[in-house]
């Protein structure tokens, strides 16, 4: 335990343990409540100077980025924490501040995100006496955080820090709120600060392989014939790369990743399968059906990648790597289990695996993918979404960051996207949350100020948080937007179309100039109408040094397949669409399959 | 508290009460949080009992809850809050489980001595007598409790009060064992290679 003589207020004790957490980047918006936190910020949040030794700042050099809606303060936290691996910081004020960080906070406890959010609360003599801008953040995040603490006294502020940092981090990772009075904030006290955390209620289950388990999977692995490796976000999260992609090569398994897991494993190795479920490439859902073993590597087997879950991998044996125990035996019920962090798992597994040549398997999986393409790019003379996609990759070679928001621009940027980037693809999965696509960009532009970072948008998301398009212009962020506009929300008009008889209720969007909202902002506008222009407006954005929008103008009502329709299993996937409702459109067009 | 009838649930076959204790960090919001759990299931807590342990800073809860078999499930939950210490569903193990009763019974002169002497047949108090009203504290497990309350609305039950069930399990073993902390296991951040 350290500490000095001296005082800090609440403020500064907030500041102290950002150091000591190694934190420089925080995204929000001030307010009354969370003033006292901005009063500490050097050089209005820009801070470069080394904090001094020996005495207390006034000021700290973190830097600040103020967003326009806190919202966009939670998922630019969330970008960055995936994106560097380290806890993201935002701020929130209290009341309407504290609330509109709420969907950026289940967001990041959807997707396992290490998230520490800093909220200002009403002075504490005002505490649930309905004081202005109050609102029970405490309570209204129970269900959606990892932990949450309401700090009462300002001692309590470094411990409570301390724990929201180590607990956000470690285990199963996932956000917590920390929110403080504004009393408390300018109250002294001094700075504790404890050598190692104590929590008596909190067992982050790491590296605890057991060996027997191990032994039955090495077994498992060793026996069977038809094995898929399902690799999740647990991968990415525990940094299991070479863990996975040893796996895979030395005993011979082909990977499939699920949404989140996309860009734990090379895009291009020949071992690659793509993403299952949903709209997940069609072999692959045949062959989870058709498997004897599968081994889920920190994934969760959501409902959107097993399809009905009864019918799940009815032939298959399942090892489950997995760190939390809620998750093991929570949708499928494992043979092994391997519980803990996934590299560690995976590095005790490798140990005990050997190479099979499973020819069997690889020549079925082979003649599946050549009967079933399911990513084919018609030729057309309106722009194709997924042209659009291809396109990008042409240019970019999978060279940036993919930032994407939710709807059928995020499957296609999932099934049209090589990512050969170790942890370059960055989406909300479990949450879905359209609008993600903006601030998330910014996030992971931060985290990555070096590296191109391209944000596939769907039009309709795009209109949920443009308004940080300021936030970007101030910056200059030079992150590429790509607008796959197809004037529509997308995969809601599919669903109409395809199970609510083509009644388009409240789907089509009359949007506004994209061009000229763009240069409103300070930002360069570019638009692609027709299929030629898409190449040379991407050069011209890549060559652009700063931010950019591109409206992408495609066909309106382009569907996004493979599909399996809700309530279907794996099996019944469809490959090829049928178009019962629109029977002119009937699939001679789409015959003309231009295969990748 | 809420929710169908606990006869109309017992239509359902598998539905049947679940007994769980937990230790759990004695500071506001706890019970917030995990109530929060069952009522995202839909599963109602049944009775509920908390109050401070042998060990300082933390409290022990018996709560009784109708649920499923999922109930597994929502109890793994429980276990990954931080303010949960450790938990355990006993529903399957040796257990002595009672609740505390009061009940407030009208009673005159004439039956006050009917009324006693039903409570003397369960081993229950007479804790206060009034001219038209008597109260009798019972301890006891559920069914106990219930043959007692049954007999007494002979006389017009005022008012019935119950602690809900607190359960323990049987012989020297301890509900809640220390479980030793893991060897901390570090992430190293930005490795990101194939």
């Amino acid at each position: 335990m350290t500490t000095d003589d001296k005082l800090y207020t609440g403020a500064q004790m907030v500041m102290e343990s950002f150091l000591r957490e190694g934190v420089d980047t925080i995204f929000g918006l001030p307010g009354g409540a969370n003033l006292p936190l901005y009063d500490v910020l050097e050089n209005g949040g820009v801070g470069i100077r080394p904090v001094p030794e020996g005495v207390v700042p006034k000021e700290y050099p973190i830097r600040h980025y103020l967003v326009k809606h806190e919202q966009c303060a939670a998922h630019a936290a969330d970008a960055y924490a995936r994106v560097t691996g380290k806890a993201g910081v935002c701020y929130g004020t209290s009341g309407p501040g504290a609330t509109n960080l709420v969907t950026g906070i289940a967001n990041a406890f959807m997707d396992s995100v290490p998230l520490v959010c800093v909220t200002g609360q009403v002075i504490s003599a005002l505490i649930g006496r309905d004081g202005f801008q109050e609102a029970d953040i405490q309570g209204i995040t129970i269900p959606i955080t990892k932990h949450n603490e309401l700090v009462r006294n300002v001692n309590e502020i470094p411990r409570a820090m301390q724990e929201a940092f180590y607990i956000a981090t470690t285990g199963r990772p996932g956000p917590v709120l920390v929110d403080i009075p504004r009393d408390v904030l300018q109250h002294t006290g001094k700075f504790y600060w404890q050598d190692k955390v104590q929590l008596r209620g909190y067992k982050p289950y790491t590296n605890g392989v057991d060996r027997d388990e191990v032994a039955k999977a090495a077994e498992l692995i060793e026996q069977a014939e038809r094995p898929i490796i399902l690799s999740g976000h647990g991968v990415i999260i525990s940094h299991a790369f070479a863990e996975v992609r040893e796996l895979a090569e030395k005993a011979n398994i082909p990977v499939i990743t699920t949404l989140l897991g996309i860009s734990g494993f090379p895009g291009t190795h020949p071992l690659y399968l793509g993403m299952p479920g949903m709209h997940g490439m069609y072999w692959n859902n045949i062959a989870i059906s058709e498997a004897d073993l599968l081994i889920g590597v920190g994934m969760r087997f959501d409902d959107r990648v097993t399809g009905r879950l009864k019918d799940f991998a009815p032939k298959a044996k399942i090892i489950h790597l997995e760190i939390d125990p809620a998750e093991i035996g929570k949708n499928v019920k494992p043979d092994a289990t391997l519980r803990g962090d996934a590299k560690a798992s995976l590095r005790e597994l490798n140990k005990h695996v050997s190479h099979k040549p499973r020819e069997r398997w690889f020549s079925w999986l082979d003649e599946m993918r050549r009967k079933h393409p399911s990513i084919v790019i018609r030729e057309t003379e309106e722009v194709l979404p997924q042209y659009v996609i291809q396109q990008i990759y042409e240019a970019t070679k999978g060279d940036c960051y993919v930032v994407t928001g939710v709807g059928q621009h995020q499957m296609w940027a999932a099934q049209y996207f090589w990512y050969d980037r170790p942890n370059s693809f960055v989406t909300s999965g479990g949450l879905g949350t359209m609008g993600f696509e903006v601030p998330a960009a910014m996030g992971a532009q931060v985290a990555a100020p070096n590296d191109t970072v391209w944000s596939i948008c769907g039009d309709g998301g795009f209109m949920m948080t443009l308004q940080e398009l300021a936030t970007i212009a101030e910056y200059r962020w030079p992150i590429k937007f790509a607008i796959v506009n197809n004037n529509v929300l997308g995969m809601v008009r599919q669903w109409q179309e395809l199970f609510y008889k083509n009644n388009l209720v409240a789907t089509p969007l009359k949007n506004p100039d994209f061009v000229k909202l763009a240069e409103a902002f300070g930002i360069l506008g570019l638009r692609a109408e027709k299929k030629l222009d898409v190449k040379p407006v991407i050069e011209t954005a890549m060559s652009h040094p700063g931010p950019v929008v591109i409206d992408f103008q495609v066909k309106y009502d382009e569907n996004c397949y493979p599909m399996v329709p809700p309530g279907a299993s794996l099996d019944e996937t469809i490959d090829q669409p049928t178009y019962a409702f629109e029977p002119k459109r009937v699939s001679d067009e789409r015959r003309k399959v231009a295969v990748r | 508290m809420n929710g169908p009838s606990a006869q109309m649930r017992s239509g359902f076959g598998k539905i049947r009460p679940h007994t769980i204790i937990a230790l759990v960090e004695d500071r506001p919001g706890v019970l917030n949080r995990i109530a929060s759990k069952w009522r995202q299931r839909g599963f109602n807590i049944e009775s509920l009992a908390v109050g401070h342990s042998e060990k300082p800073g933390l409290s022990r809860m018996t709560f009784v809850v109708d649920a499923d078999t999922n109930a597994e499930q929502v109890v793994r939950q429980l276990d990954k809050l931080i303010d949960v210490v450790h938990i355990r569903d006993v529903s399957h193990e040796d257990i002595v489980s009672r609740e505390l009763a009061m009940v407030k019974v009208k009673a005159d002169r004439e039956t006050r001595s009917h009324i006693i002497d039903i409570a003397e047949v369960f081993k229950a108090e007479v804790v206060d007598v009034e001219p038209d009203s008597i109260i009798i504290e019972a301890t006891g497990d559920e069914n106990h409790i219930d043959s007692l309350v049954n007999l007494l609305r002979d006389y017009e039950i005022i008012e019935l009060v119950r602690t809900g069930r607190v359960a323990m399990l049987r012989g020297p073993e301890v509900s809640h064992p220390h479980e030793e902390d893991d060897e901390q296991y570090e992430r190293a951040p930005g490795i990101h290679t194939w």
